[in-house]
């Protein structure tokens, strides 16, 4: 008997432990794989024999190694240089970069067929308007060597912030209206950014003229200190935070799909709030227990249980075929037939995610006002309060750390919520933001971007799957702390009320 | 029956005629009639369950808030009948004031706690000397000088004395005529009690006050009529210390000398 309890005991103790392993574990794999990608790591040139037997060299980053088994290289049939042994061989996966250039873009090794590796001080990676990073060396700048080394490298980096500069100027005069005059000034920047070019060397030997106008930024890994990579790497995590996606959201950064992670989210909370507070209180205050109140309950505790895709397509129905029909025939008869909140949009989605996450809501708020004690009621009632007066100056005040307790439960459903939203306004790429400096602000009407779809379309939807891969968890890194950080307000919050009426009960 | 001690009708400022209660069909209170005199501490009296919290909760209306609760008969406020069809319950319930068992401030200030009543009852003429009228409660309910410094202090933080002395300031800041306290000291320790009946010999130049007690000696201390209930029925009702000293009814002598109850 006592063995048996100190048995289960344990039992219980490692199924915490095991889902605590599981969690840490992911997260870790998350966040090193995410993080990883932003550091500048060292280049690495490779000379190895390739399958005809011939020398090819290949400049990158090592991403990782592979084990390969004999058996699986052996039916490959590639089988003609097995090294002595039977063990499993390892393979080196290595990010080349220069797509276009030289592709493909990343090579695998086998490290017994490694020749030589060197780490070429002057080895140079551009990372590129289109086409993702290209590595190389820098010989000339407008085909004039400077001298080499650290003055070649100067003048390149002269050239660079000039061509920057050129850029921010054509950037700004994207949003201005487009007379003849502004448009010329705009092909001559244009013309001005391309006429600048260096020659780049690439690790097979072959030499490539690139225009400044290609490359936005570039660094040589192999040069810089530990200092200095850190400062780099602060730059570009900060840059992919800040920046627009590029290349079909392969490059670039992934602000507008935290922006409208984020919009969206608070969105959902402002509407779902009243709404499910507005129902626990009639359900818990004003019906008249019974049968009928027995089934509402039971209805809304089953629609948590509702796949959440079927909310899609009620949303898709409903809200915007529906009701955004209607409000365009009312509002928007103007730009009919093109439609203005008769098609996917910010409302719509929050208002959907709204439903999903009304029972959590509902749940919560009447068990907060099913712990507000009855004597506390009758205080009030004696006093002279009516019953809405005693509810809304004294319950539900005392009952809101539970509100926000359901809030938390819904947020962190929502936020991670995909499939729904992409039927009722996530698109892969926004042409705008949700939110600006245009009036009215916040644009309800607007598709967004989704860090959820984001993940998504990076790793099964991007044309280049194993360069988008790093992105694909960076994202999902971002995902979760963006979870956290909207949870742990909505938790402080509710700490501070809960603070405030405790000793209550 | 009938039992009314007191001789001048213009000091009745509660009468009760045949009042009935019931809940769920299960009688509380069977034709109960008395008269409550003004500005006089009345204790209602009797074993666990005889129906005194239910006389005391008729006295504003706060029955009603139990389901299967059935009231018959009249209780006239100061001549008016506040069964009547058109009479506000909450309107009654300003003027008869009430106290429970245990001390139920709300999670909020002593000054909010206080200022409820005050801000429910009217937004603008009041508002601008709600400082005034807390102060004043709070120095009637003889609280002031022990919270004047921390008036932004939660109400719970507050000892349990000094809690039920809050909630009967909240319940006197606005201005009741009638002051019903269930059991008020039943919760508290022999100071804190001792304190709440002070308080309530300080009380009734200004509010007739009506209490329900367990403690018999607490009945005797406080009270200058006092009724004794049994199973639903008034049984004997005069000056306190007639009851006390030389009860009429066998079954008040039984209760009060410990024989039973």
């Amino acid at each position: 008997m006592r063995f048996g309890s100190q048995a289960w005991i344990w039992l219980n103790a490692a199924a915490v432990g095991l889902c605590l392993c599981t969690l840490t574990g992911l997260l870790l794999l998350i966040a090193v794989r995410g993080l990883g990608h932003f550091w500048p790591a060292d280049l690495q040139l490779y000379a190895y024999l390739d399958d005809a037997g011939a020398t090819r060299r290949v400049l990158g980053e090592l991403i990782e190694t592979e084990t390969v088994s004999r058996r699986q290289h052996r039916e490959s049939g590639t089988a003609l240089d097995l090294v002595p042994g039977d063990g499993p061989l390892q393979r080196l996966v290595i990010k080349t970069g220069n797509r276009r250039l030289d592709p493909p873009d990343f090579a695998h090794i086998f490290e017994h067929r490694i020749e030589s590796v060197s780490a070429p001080p002057d080895a140079v990676v551009l990372e590129r308007v289109e086409w993702g990073n290209a590595h190389g060396e820098v010989l000339a700048v407008n085909g004039a060597a400077h001298g080499n080394g650290d003055r070649l490298w100067q003048a390149f980096k002269q050239r660079m912030e000039a061509a920057h500069r050129v850029r921010e100027t054509i950037k700004a005069l994207a949003g201005t209206t487009l007379e003849a005059a502004e448009e010329e000034r705009r092909r001559r920047l244009h013309r001005q950014l391309d006429a600048n070019s260096f020659t780049l060397r690439l690790a097979n030997g072959r030499l490539a003229e690139v225009p400044f106008g290609d490359v936005l930024r570039a660094w040589r890994p192999n040069r810089m200190n530990l200092a200095e990579k850190l400062g780099h790497y602060v730059e570009t995590f900060w840059l992919f935070l800040s920046q627009p996606p590029r290349e079909a959201n392969a490059e670039g950064g992934v602000f507008p799909a935290i922006l409208g992670t984020v919009t969206m989210v608070l969105l959902m909370s402002v509407l779902v709030t009243p709404l499910g507070v507005a129902a626990a209180i009639y359900l818990h205050e004003y019906a008249r227990p019974g049968v009928f109140v027995r089934l509402i309950r039971i209805a809304v505790n089953n629609l948590a249980g509702v796949p959440s895709i079927i909310y899609g397509v009620f949303g898709l129905g409903f809200f915007v075929y529906l009701m955004g029909d209607a409000v365009d025939q009312t509002l928007f008869r103007d730009s009919l037939p093109a439609p203005t909140f008769g098609a996917p949009g910010l409302l719509w989605a929050s208002l959907t995610l709204a439903l999903l996450t009304l029972p959590v809501v509902v749940v919560s708020t009447e068990e907060g006002l099913s712990r507000i004690p009855k004597t506390l009621r009758e205080g009030s009632l004696a006093l002279g309060a009516t019953q809405a007066e005693t509810l809304f100056r004294l319950v539900l005040p005392a009952a809101s750390p539970s509100v926000l307790t359901g809030l938390i439960l819904a947020v962190a459903r929502a936020a991670g919520e995909v499939a729904p939203l992409m039927l009722v306004g996530v698109v892969k790429l926004a042409p705008n933001l949700p939110v600006d400096g245009e009036f009215p602000y916040l644009h309800l009407e607007r598709k967004f971007m989704h860090l959820g779809f984001h993940i998504f379309d990076l790793g099964f939807q991007s044309p280049n799957v194993a360069a988008t891969r790093p992105l694909v968890y960076a994202t999902a890194l971002l995902l979760v702390a963006v979870i956290v950080t909207l949870n742990l307000t909505a938790i402080l919050l509710r700490n501070r009320l809960a603070w405030k009426f405790r000793q209550l009960s | 029956m009938l039992q009314t001690p007191i001789a001048d009708a213009a000091q009745i400022c509660l009468r009760v005629r045949g009042l009935t209660v019931a809940y769920a069909e299960e009688p509380a209170l069977q034709g109960i009639s008395l008269d409550i005199p003004r500005h006089q501490v009345t204790a209602f009296i009797g074993p666990s369950g005889c129906g005194k919290t239910t006389l005391l909760r008729s006295f504003n209306r706060m029955n009603e808030l139990i389901e299967d609760a059935r009231t018959e008969g009249v209780i006239e406020l100061e001549g008016c009948n506040i069964f009547q069809a058109g009479v506000d319950p909450a309107q009654l319930r300003r003027q008869v004031g009430m106290v429970f068992q245990r001390p139920n401030p709300f999670p909020k200030s002593i000054y909010d706690n206080v200022a409820y009543g005050l801000r429910i009852q009217s937004s603008s003429s009041r508002a601008a000397n709600l400082d005034q009228e807390v102060e004043s409660a709070l120095r009637r309910a003889a609280l002031w000088d022990e919270v004047a410094d921390r008036l932004d202090a939660p109400a719970l933080t507050l000892s349990g004395g000094q809690q039920q002395r809050l909630v009967i300031a909240r319940a006197i800041a606005v201005k009741p005529a009638v002051l019903l306290l269930d059991e008020p000291a039943s919760a508290l320790d022999p100071i804190s009690t001792l304190k709440i009946e002070q308080l309530i010999h300080q009380l009734k130049s200004n509010y007739t006050i009506i209490i329900v007690t367990h403690n018999m000696q607490q009945a005797a201390r406080v009270s200058d009529f006092t009724a004794f209930l049994n199973a639903g029925r008034l049984v004997e009702y005069g000056p306190a210390e007639a009851v006390f000293t030389n009860p009429k009814e066998r079954q008040t002598e039984d209760y009060i000398t410990g024989r039973r109850g």
